[in-house]
Formats: C-alpha cells, structure tokens, sequence
C-alpha cells in the first residue's frame, strides 16, 4: 500500500473522530505549546539582559576606588597615562564622578536630574552620541571649564521648543554653558537615561563631596585583553595602596557569562519541565491508539483477509500516530508563539519565537508519533485474520 | 489446485478439546463447483477457513497449487489471500465507514494496482452485481442483497482464480438467496472454482459435487447434477 494511501486512511480515520482526536492531541499540543512558550520567553528575557549589558559595554572595566584611611594620591591624569602606556590593551579612560539627584535650573524651572562628570572619551565609552552641538573637549577638562552636555528630557522640560545651546543652566546653583545635546537614549521620561547632564570631570570633582574622583572607566580594545588589562590596572593600584581592599576592578562580561549560564541552565530545566508534559501526551496517543486498534478489531481482520499484509496494517496505524501528533504538534507550535508573544509583551521581554524550538518540538511530536503509535501497530498488525474477524 | 490431506483442527486440545475438523482429506480441481453441506457447528467453517488461508491446521498438510501453505509467511499468505482466493462472508464483512466503491477498490489497492486501472476494475466488478450505480453509497445504505453483491464484487475485484463463500445466502431472504446463487453458478460457467458452504440442501444441490461433513468428518463426497430448477 502506498503512502497516499495510508495517509487517505489516516486523515479519514482522524477526521472521522473529530472530538477524540483532538483530545488526544490535546497532551501534545499543550507540551509543545508549553516548550515554545517557556524557552522563548526565557530566551527573551535573557537577551534583553545581555543585551542590556552589551549597551552598558562588556569590555568596560571599572575601577573604583576606596581609599586608604581617607587618603587618596592617585591623580585622574596618573590613570589616563596609565591607559596610554599600554594602548595595546586599552582603547579608552575616562574619569567617572557621579552625582545624583542634583538640582538643575534655567529661569524658573527647577528638575532634579543625574549629573555625571567625564573627560572627552566619556561620550564613546558609554556609549552616547551628540545630536545637536558637541560634547565635551580635553580642553574643557584642562581649564575646567564650565561646560555641559545635556539629555533630552532635560532639553524639553527646561526649554521646550527654544534651542538651549548657549544658553546657561544652574547645577546646585553654579552656572554652566549648554554646548551639546544628546541624542534620546531612553524614552525622554524622568526616569530614563535621559534626565542627564554631563559636565567635566575636573569641574565635576568639586561638586563631589570630597572634590575626589573615585571611579573611572577604561575600555580594554577587545574581550581578550580584558584579563590582561585588568591585572596591568591591579597591579599598579597594588604598587600604590598596598591593600586590595583599597580599590576594586571589576568587569561586566563576568556577570553577562553568569547571567547566560544561568538562563541556560533555567530554560533547559523549563524544558525539560515540559518534556514531561510531551511524555504523558504521548502516551496519551498510545492509549487511544491501542483503543483505536481494539475497536477497529474487525476491520483490521477484513483487511487481512482480503490481503492487507502485516506491513500495512502497521503502516495504517503508525502513520495514523504520526499525523495526529504531528497535527497537534503544528497547533501546538501555533498556540506557542500566539503565547509566547502575548507574555513577552505582557512581561515587556523581547519576543520572538526561536526556529530551533519550533524544528525541534515539531520532530519530537513526530518522534512521539512513531513511538507510542509503534507499538499499538505492532498488535494490530500481529492479529490473526481469522481472530480479528470473529471479534465482535 | 486445492489439496487436504488429513487435516485436523483441534480446540483447546486436551480433556475437553473440540475436533472442529478430524480427519479431512479431499482434493478439488479447477474448475469445480463444490458445496459443502452440514449442521451447524460441524466444522464448515473451519474447513472453509483453512482453504482460505485465513487459519492454519493443528495438523495435516494443505497445499493450494502444489505449494504447502502451512510454510509460508505472512506475506505470501496475504498475497495468496489477495490474488488466488475471494472470499465471500455470511456477514458481508464490509468496512462500514468506507463506501462501495473503497470496500471494492481495497484488495486492488493492497495488490499495488494504479490508481486509474484501480478505477476501471472496481466499476466492472460492481457492474457485474448491478451496482455500479451506487458507488459513493455507505454500505449502511445497503439492503442486506446489495450487501452481499458487493462483498462479492469485491470478491472479484482482482479477479481471483477461486471464489470461497461461507454460507452466502445464509443473511438473505430466499428470493435475494436465489439470485446469489445464480450468480455463482454463472461465474463458474465462466471458469472459476467456486467452493460453497450451507446447509440449505435446495441450494447444495445447484453445485457439481457435494461434500458432507459431520462432526468434523467427511461422511460423503458425491458428484451431483446441478439442478437449477431449485432456484425457479
Ligand atoms: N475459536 C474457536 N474456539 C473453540 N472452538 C471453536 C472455535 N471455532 C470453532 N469452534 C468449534 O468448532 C466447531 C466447528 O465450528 P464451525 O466450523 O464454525 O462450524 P460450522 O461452520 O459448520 O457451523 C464448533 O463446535 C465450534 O464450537
Ligand atoms: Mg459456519
């Protein structure tokens, strides 16, 4: 018997059982519905921190420092000369002073916003670009120049549709001449990245509470100088404060290779979760198939004895097991990415369903299909014709 | 072309076994017409089974065109059963979700015939039986006649040499009866071996040699005149 044939027979027994089939596909559907749904939601979330990561950058690494009783000796021009002398590691420094919840005015408006304070470099290290003017030069570091760059939600809520450079803004009451804007980062709220105002560090220090700057970037040319980049660092704050307690050098890529094993380790546990699920699905399949078999005791007993070899009635049902799990494997798939996207957007996680589990839990629907169906076959192809057929 | 020789068929050999058939040795030849008589439970039907390779003997040989059956496989069983036998049941034995025309394509399509001459041959097989009109009718559709002509039709789908029919007539009404058999007095006209059980003697008496069978034992084996006039 061919293939077309079986399948013919195969649809026709399907759809001649509507309800049962579908219940049986339910198990199977439910399972693969619930991979696709589980790993594409996992594999979301996961990208959306790396990639998260990946913006703050993976090669910075910072420095921060702690002191030693008080008494700090390390110049900010002592740490960029320390990158310049090993521009084979190092792509970049920047001094790095934050100040949050500082107070911003122009006029008679008055916002709260996150001063930072850098030197040139800062704009490419973290990653920001100048839409409109420009941003802070070397020059400005040197002569301490009261300069800033500011973020879009600070243009629009201090000048909304006036053009603000040139203009002078009060940061906790010094003034400061508006030389660039950035461009959006974030969504232009309150409490994106772009209520910010970036000035000088040398300028930048004396706002901080003990004028010191304690924390800087550097930017290792690729991911493997960062080990190498980062014992050069220790290494010279060794040589200065004799204690590693004083100063810390930490790197993100660390924390992005956790947070990957992690996700990997929690989606193939989903998975495996829903495995299971697939598992009690197909034996769902064999269940009805051995039911379908029982039933259709008589008919498998006229097949034989008008000639249906044992390869057919074999090929008849198997064939009847794969399409019904396969069927409820493409529903299944369907139901998945309808799902999927519904809690990525719900979760605010990047969707998109990944092809590989979409191929994969097709053929494991189809694997299942030929498991469980296999054996209900087997019996029902072993019958005796003459048995079969006085079966009532 | 059809050879037992001692054949037993014993059930649930031991203390209370049945000898459902005890002893059976009979040759036919092509071309004969063969009915064989006797009461219920004498054994008819497992004889009838055991020619139609649907059943095996406890013991004894039967060959079927010289080859021993008892050795075959599975496979060549089934193609024997597919081109050498047709085999018509007192209970039609159709598949009842598929139409006429499926029931009839079906031993066609398990002997690989192509589509389009598959076509062909079921609508001369069911025009024979005068059912050529009713293709896409379920056989629940059917009276219990038409049933029965087509579990015929599908008997001569593949146009076998030899035609087995356990108690064909045995569902039907007397009138419905008599034109089963005429039809299968006129099929062995044209050639066909026909081996025929019941235990109606009207009906026994249309074929060419009568076999009676008696608690799974030959007690006669007679040539007969077919008398035709039974079937007036
Ligand atoms: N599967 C079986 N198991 C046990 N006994 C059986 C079986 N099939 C038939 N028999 C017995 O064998 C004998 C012959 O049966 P059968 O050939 O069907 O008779 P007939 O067709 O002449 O009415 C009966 O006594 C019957 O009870
Ligand atoms: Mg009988």
């Amino acid at each position: 018997m061919s293939i077309y044939q079986c399948l013919k027979l195969a649809l026709k027994s399907i759809s001649g059982n509507k309800m049962r089939s579908f219940l049986t596909m339910l198990g199977v559907i439910i399972g693969i519905a619930a991979v696709i749904t589980l790993v594409s939601v996992v594999q979301g979330f996961s990208n959306d921190l790396v990639s998260t990561f990946d913006s703050i950058g993976t090669n910075n690494i910072t420095v921060t420092l702690n002191g030693r009783g008080g008494n700090m000796n390390i110049k900010p021009e002592e740490m960029i000369q320390l990158a310049d002398d090993n521009r084979d590691l190092f792509s970049g420094v920047t001094p790095s002073v934050t100040l949050v919840g500082a107070v911003v005015k122009y006029g008679s408006v008055n916002i709260s916003s996150s001063v930072y304070g850098g030197n040139e470099e800062y704009a490419k290290i973290k990653d920001y670009a100048v839409a409109n003017g420009r941003f802070i030069s070397y020059i400005d570091t040197t002569n301490r120049n009261y300069v800033c760059v500011i973020g879009t939600y600070v243009a629009n809520e201090l000048f909304g549709m006036s053009d603000p450079i040139g203009k002078i803004l009060k940061i906790n009451g010094s003034a400061y001449t508006i030389i660039g804007i950035l461009e959006e980062e974030g969504d232009s709220t309150e409490t994106s990245t772009d209520n910010m105002v970036i000035i000088p560090y040398s300028v930048a220090s004396r706002l901080a509470r003990n004028s010191r700057i304690s924390s800087y970037t550097f930017v290792a040319t690729d991911s493997a100088s960062i080990e190498p980049a980062k014992s050069i660092i220790e290494d010279y704050l060794y040589d200065i404060f004799e204690d590693e307690d004083a100063y810390n050098v930490s790197n993100l890529s660390e924390l992005v290779d956790t947070i990957e094993d992690l996700t990997g380790t929690l989606s193939t546990v989903l998975a495996g979760i829903a495995a299971i699920s697939l598992l009690v699905g197909g034996i769902g399949i064999m269940n009805i198939m051995l039911v379908s078999v029982t039933e259709r005791t008589r008919e498998i007993g006229i097949r034989k004895a008008i000639g249906g070899k044992r390869r057919d009635i074999l090929a008849q049902f198997v064939i009847e097991a794969i399409i019904t799990s396969g069927l409820g494997g493409i529903i299944g798939i369907i139901v998945g990415a309808v799902l999927s996207t519904v809690l990525a957007k719900l979760l605010g996680v990047s969707g998109g369903v990944s092809l590989g589990a979409i191929i994969l839990s097709f053929s494991v629907s189809v694997l299942i299909g030929i498991l469980f169906g296999y054996f209900p076959a087997a019996k029902a192809s072993k019958l005796n014709p003459i048995d079969a057929l006085r079966h009532e | 072309m059809i050879e037992l020789c001692d054949v037993y068929k014993i059930y649930d050999e031991g203390e209370n076994e049945v000898r459902a058939l005890d002893g059976v040795t009979f040759r036919i030849s092509e071309g004969e017409f063969v009915a064989i008589v006797g009461k219920s439970g004498s054994g008819k039907s497992t004889c009838m089974n055991i020619i139609g390779a649907l059943d095996v003997p406890t013991r004894g040989t039967y060959k079927l065109n010289g080859t021993d059956v008892s050795k075959l496989s599975d496979n060549e069983l089934a193609i024997i059963r597919n081109k050498t036998l047709g085999f018509i049941f007192q209970q039609y034995n159709l598949i009842p979700k598929n139409s006429i025309y499926e029931n009839v394509e079906l031993p066609l399509i398990y002997q690989g015939i192509p589509a389009s001459k598959r076509r062909e041959m079921v609508i001369s097989s069911l025009e024979r039986v005068g059912l050529a009109d009713r293709l896409h009718h379920m056989p629940n559709q059917l009276s219990g006649g038409q049933q029965q002509r087509v579990s015929i039709a599908r008997a001569l789908a593949a146009n076998p040499p030899v035609i087995l029919a356990d108690e064909p007539t045995g569902a039907l009404d007397s009138k419905t009866g008599k034109d089963v058999m005429k039809f299968l007095m006129s099929l062995n006209e044209s050639g066909k071996t026909i081996i025929l059980i019941t235990h109606d003697i009207g009906i026994a008496e249309c074929a060419k040699r009568i076999i009676r069978i008696h608690d799974g034992k030959i007690v006669s084996d007679t040539q007969n005149i077919p008398k035709p006039e039974n079937l007036e």
